[in-house]
């Protein structure tokens, strides 16, 4: 059972993947993106990483991927129209991706890393909530605070990037209603 | 379950190279960047394969989870970052194409 979810996660995950930057509307590539990011969580729960799974959902395909299609549509994208295909690079490219998934192959086949553990049907002691936490707030504190950081650090600089100009910028009356 | 480690690195593997090449392929500026969040979600998922199948001394190693929990919340602050650059660059040239705003290339 476990065998035939991995395999149906497998196929979802990389061939939603595969149409991503093979599709012409980018909104398609990004709907494309949150399904592969989905089954990427679903994934992670057959690890047994619970939280990670809901985060991964979340926060990536849920506001990462939104916050995509938001600018897709704010900058209008027309779909892209078919440039004449340069063999020589085209070629190239679908050989490295085959030498690529050949070598990948060959390390599935060929290594054996030794005994693995088995994956009973169940939480592990690992997949709790409790123990990751207290991985995060004792060996890796510092890294979380830091990360507190950078995220503030973002927004500011988000909100500094996106200004427009001074002499675009429109102005507000006293009540602080924009003037059209 | 039969599953070992070496099936999670080769699915790991596939979603980078899917990932690479759609960087190195597209013309479109907003693709690219989602195939390079293609390829943050390989390594996440080939750190939560490695946590997973080694132990630390009898206690589950949580290391790579956590370190997943830290590449997630940076890539979503990069993402934020990344795609206000990609407005401001629209404002200013009114493309996305990354071969209409080659401007430092030789002519």
């Amino acid at each position: 059972m476990i065998d035939f979810m991995f395999y149906f996660l497998t196929a979802l995950t990389v061939l939603s993947a595969m149409m991503v930057p093979c599709s012409r509307n980018p909104v398609n590539g990004a709907m494309f993106m949150i399904v592969s990011f989905v089954g990427t969580a679903a994934l992670f729960a057959l690890l047994q990483a619970f939280f990670l799974a809901i985060v991964q959902v979340l926060v990536y395909a849920g506001a990462v991927m939104v916050l995509f299609l938001f600018i897709i549509m704010l900058l209008n994208v027309e779909k892209t129209e078919a440039k004449k295909l340069n063999t020589g690079v085209a070629l190239l490219s679908v050989g490295a991706y085959l030498a690529m998934l050949f070598a990948v192959s060959y390390l599935f086949v060929v290594g054996n890393a030794g005994p693995f553990p088995e994956l009973p049907i169940g939480a592990v002691p690992g997949s709790l909530t409790k123990h990751f936490g207290y991985e995060l707030f004792t060996k890796y504190m510092l890294p979380f605070q830091v990360t507190g950081f950078l995220l503030l650090i973002a927004m500011v600089g988000v909100i500094y990037i996106s200004k427009k100009p001074a002499d675009q910028q429109p102005k507000t009356t006293a009540s602080g209603e924009g003037v059209s | 379950m039969t599953i070992g480690l070496n099936a999670f690195l080769t699915v790991s593997g596939l979603l980078f190279a899917v990932g690479f090449f759609g960087v190195l392929l597209r013309r479109n500026t907003l693709v690219i960047y989602m195939c390079l969040e293609l390829m943050l979600n390989a390594a996440n998922l080939a750190l939560v394969a490695f946590s997973r199948y080694n132990l630390a001394d009898e206690r589950p190693m949580m290391d790579g989870n956590v370190f997943v929990f830290f590449i997630i919340t940076v890539a979503a602050a990069e993402v934020a970052v990344g795609l206000a650059i990609i407005v401001q660059l629209f404002r200013k040239r009114q493309t996305v194409m990354v071969d209409e705003v080659a401007v430092l290339k030789e002519p």
